[in-house]
């Protein structure tokens, strides 16, 4: 089977595995585990937008969770103050696009090498998260939401249908939202991949010189893919703030900024499908030890609900074993399975 | 008086101390080849690295067409049809060779019009049969090929190439020849090289650097029996 085949093939294994859990998750299962895997979803979103960025861009990008968490605060603040959700949402995928953008023109431009934008783009959500920790006063509003610190905002009025101010999308319709998102997301990125652009910005990862004395400027490319997964990433935040009703400061937090990075690592650089499995792998791993923890030994639950320490394990697990990420090492072993069944050379 | 195609006027480089390139007045005019020799630390690739933006002069300036691009990015001297191949391979090593080309050929062309151009150009440098193969699994002289392919698939008007007969066997040397000589029909090209076989064989005015400067121009006979020119670089025994 030669290479097009097996990305059509893959593309429509997504696709029906993606239809095959839209439409019968809400059905077969109860409304918390629908709940849960609602979040899944859209932190798979976020995981999307690194993808992008870090595993194609090649632009190691620590602060993910600061567009994120912009998309999540723009969403609030202008639901709360306008009460329909279309221009909220709008302005929740442009705010982190334009702050983005802002930001990588000076990183971009200015020439940073590869290891300080990893530190700025750590700096600039740390910078995020105490500033907005630091609001707790009622001064701090803007129009009639107020910030609230460290306590977050709360009671973030619901998505509705556009310009349908009444129609507003429950808890069920956040899932089915979610998950059109994220397949929508998913084939969107496949899509630019395919494309020329796409194309070009894979090249730029492989060898920048060699790009550029060919006459492409990976100061524009890098600038806008990079604004691209901002915008993605805001619009994941937006859904995430829908989702809960809430938002803290805790989402520009160190934990959650490494968290993307790890979904990334574990699911492979270089693959959509990779990040997505990481995401949600890990999600329902570290939810699921903390939940099966032996009731009664104290050690245990500790050991068991302490996610940051898991998560520790096994990102260091990965960089040690599996470099590559789930993904591509499975796909190599199946190249290799390939080349030893028809007996070619390696 | 026709405009050159590329121009220096008194091209200078100092790296702290060291005056790598000095005052080099340099010209070449459209379709045409040269040669540029020279010992190691002549400063001939840094005199590539100014022509094609990858390093800014610090004094003098460099002309395309008679318009000034001494601190023109890379990527806009490119764009105004100069194109060069390293000495070093430098490809995209997690792509096909098919796809390393595409990317070059999209630059000028697009869609349909690409794909065409890379065929025809995977059939002219003879990696056809390796098209669908990732670059970095490839051997150097396939890489080396590979770039000449990707530079070629950008149509540019001169072609800078630093030894590119570097780790090729006789028999790739002389396929080089041929295409070199196949490229000057209808490009500029200036061509550093250490094999005086090879120079000879594309017979092509010589410029030879020594210490940064231009030491002497003539064509290749004169070089090649230049007492100047034997004691600095070829040795007693070249001409013979």
């Amino acid at each position: 089977m030669n290479a097009r085949a097996l990305n059509g093939l893959g593309l429509a294994l997504v696709a029906v595995v993606g239809i095959v859990v839209l439409v019968l998750t809400p059905r077969l299962f109860d409304l918390d585990l629908v709940l849960n895997i609602t979040v899944y979803m859209i932190m798979a979103v976020l995981a999307l937008s690194l993808a992008l960025v870090w595993g194609f861009g090649g632009i190691l990008c620590f602060g993910q969770s600061a567009f994120f968490g912009l998309g999540a605060y723009t969403y609030a603040i202008a639901m709360i103050n306008v009460g329909e959700s279309t221009a909220p949402l709008i302005l929740a995928v442009l705010v982190p696009a334009a702050f983005a953008a802002l930001l990588g023109y000076f990183m971009f431009y200015g020439r940073i090498s590869d290891v300080y934008l990893g530190v700025i783009t750590l700096t600039v959500t740390l910078i995020l998260f105490n500033s907005i920790n630091s609001t707790a006063g009622p001064e701090f509003h803007i129009g009639s939401a107020k910030l609230g610190g460290f306590n977050g905002i709360p009671g973030i009025p619901s998505l509705n249908v556009p310009f349908v101010k009444d129609w507003q999308i429950d808890l069920e319709g956040m899932f089915y939202l979610s998950t059109a998102s994220l397949l929508l997301t998913y084939f969107g990125l496949r899509a630019l991949l395919a494309s020329g652009f796409g194309r070009t910005i894979v090249g730029i990862r492989e060898n920048e010189q060699r790009a550029q004395l060919l006459g492409y400027d990976p100061r524009a490319y890098k600038l806008a893919t990079f604004t691209i997964g901002a915008a993605l990433a805001g619009y994941g935040g937006c859904l995430f703030a829908n989702w809960g009703s809430f938002v803290s400061p805790t989402i520009f937090g160190l934990a959650q900024s490494a968290q993307i990075i790890i979904w990334v690592i574990v699911g492979g650089r270089g693959t959509l499908i990779g990040p997505i499995l990481g995401c949600v792998g890990i999600q329902w791993l570290t939810a699921a030890l903390g939940a099966n923890a032996p009731s009664g030994d104290a050690g245990w639950q500790a050991l068991l609900g302490n996610v940051p320490l898991i998560l520790g394990a096994i990102l260091i697990a990965f960089v040690l074993l599996v470099p590559k990420g789930l993904v591509p090492t499975i796909g190599g072993l199946d190249s290799l399975f390939m080349r030893a069944r028809a007996g070619a050379p390696r | 008086m026709t405009v050159p195609l590329i121009e220096t006027r008194g091209l200078g480089m100092r790296f702290g101390g060291v005056q790598a390139v000095r005052d080099v007045n340099f010209s070449l005019a459209e379709r045409e080849l040269r040669c540029l020799i020279g010992p190691n630390g002549a400063g001939k690739s840094t005199f590539f690295k100014m022509l094609t933006g990858q390093l800014k002069p610090t004094s003098g300036a460099v002309l395309v067409r008679g318009e000034d691009v001494t601190c023109a990015e890379p990527h806009e001297i490119a764009r105004r049809g100069v194109g060069i191949k390293t000495q070093v391979p430098s490809v995209f090593d997690g792509l096909t060779v098919r796809e390393n080309l595409w990317l070059a050929a999209t630059r000028r062309h697009r869609g349909a019009q690409a794909r065409v151009v890379v065929e025809a150009m995977l059939e002219r440098v003879g990696l056809s049969a390796i098209a669908s193969r990732i670059v970095g699994q490839l051997a150097h002289g396939q890489r080396q090929w590979v770039e000449l392919g990707v530079v070629l698939s950008t149509d540019p008007d001169l072609v800078l190439l630093d030894e590119p007969a570097a780790g090729m066997t006789d028999q790739e040397v002389l396929r080089t020849v041929e295409l070199v000589r196949d490229i000057n029909k209808t490009k500029a090209l200036i061509v550093v090289e250490h094999d005086m076989q090879f120079i000879r064989m594309i017979a092509s005015k010589v410029t030879v650097f020594n210490q940064g400067a231009v030491l002497m121009e003539d064509d290749v006979e004169a070089i090649m029996h230049s007492p100047v020119v034997r004691d600095v670089y070829l040795g007693k025994k070249a001409a013979a």
